[in-house]
């Protein structure tokens, strides 16, 4: 099945639901709402066939309103065909359903995308930090978080 | 090592001094505890192996605390790695010495960042810096030479174990 017979089924099932659609380089990336993530992705699972979930990773885009995109990459085992989606997540609601339940492999892919950038994930069987020790504080992939540590000085280049 | 073999004992004594030959027998074999932690381990296993050969040196690395003397701290400090080598630093009996091999265990090297240890000596006290990223074999080699030299300068640690007097660090 084309990346264009796939958009049609999403937004013909989805249709309130998709945001944007981009073609690049023969790879296609659907924008959705992040209300019906995990019916989206069930229905990608079961009958689009994407059974893999390759990575799920967070995007900071600071100064854009939503600031956060959650993006799932997925891959049917099958047919060897990629699938890109990405959920909008506002600053104001850091939050979204796990799609654990459809992809066992999400579990530790999402906490590491709330350990290192601070997106809850509601449902999550075990939402502890997976890579910072157990009692850090913040989340260090955010953009407005200080590259050198909060308790720390600020590089300001060589000669300063 | 000034050793003196007295003609009125007979050929079966010599005579020296305490801290001599306990210095002699500890720089003698220094065992490191086989910990590494970035691509300085690379080298360290390198050095140990059989073009460089750190056996001839008697330094074999150990597996367990219990048994080392010195650990060469080999590559970048996380903060969430930290607690783990201060424990094993806490396992190893007295006296112990801590090497720091390469720029990141020195300095943080080029990690200056939230997640990384701007230096092991801002836990442990180092006795050898080694620089380098990552040092070679023979700048390992030379650092525990130079750990070797510090141990011989060392006077009465043995009388202070036993409680008599203090130890002496000479230059």
């Amino acid at each position: 099945m084309s990346d264009q017979a796939i958009v049609e089924k999403l937004k013909g099932k989805f249709a309130s639901e998709v945001v944007d659609v981009v073609e690049f380089r023969d790879e296609t990336t659907v924008t959705v709402k992040k209300e019906k993530i995990v019916d989206i992705c069930t229905f990608m699972r079961d009958e689009l066939g994407y059974n893999l979930l390759c990575d799920l990773c967070g995007v900071d885009y600071m100064g854009q309103d939503p600031r956060f995109l959650v993006v799932y990459n997925m891959y049917n085992i099958t047919t060897k065909q990629r699938f890109r989606i990405k959920a909008q997540v506002s600053e104001q609601d850091c939050c979204i359903d796990t799609v654990s339940t459809v992809w066992g492999t999400a579990n530790w892919l999402e906490r590491e995308c709330w350990d290192l950038m601070g997106i809850e994930f509601t449902g999550h069987p075990d939402p502890r930090r997976i890579l910072m020790p157990a009692d850090w504080e913040g989340h260090p992939l955010r953009k407005d978080y200080p590259v050198q540590g909060p308790d720390r000085e600020p590089y300001k280049g060589r000669l300063s | 090592m000034g050793v003196e073999q007295p003609k009125t004992l007979g050929s079966g004594f010599i005579t020296t001094s305490l801290d001599k030959l306990v210095n002699w027998s500890r720089a003698s074999s220094m065992w490191p505890m086989t910990f590494g932690l970035a691509c300085c381990a690379i080298e360290m296993m390198a050095t140990g192996a059989a073009r460089f050969d750190l056996d001839r040196m008697g330094i074999l690395f150990r597996a367990s605390p219990r048994q080392a003397d010195v650990i060469i701290i080999a590559g970048t400090v996380t903060k969430k790695m930290l607690p783990v080598i201060k424990t094993v630093y806490e396992q190893m009996p007295e006296p112990r010495y801590v090497i720091a091999m390469g720029a990141c265990a020195s300095s943080g090297g080029i990690f200056d960042t939230y997640s990384t240890v701007q230096g092991i000596d801002e836990a442990l006290p180092v006795d050898v810096y080694i620089p380098g990223c990552p040092p070679r074999p023979e700048g390992l080699l030379y650092g525990l030479m130079k750990l070797q030299e510090k141990i011989k300068s060392e006077r009465n640690t043995f009388g202070a174990a036993i409680g008599v007097g203090e130890v002496v660090h000479e230059a």
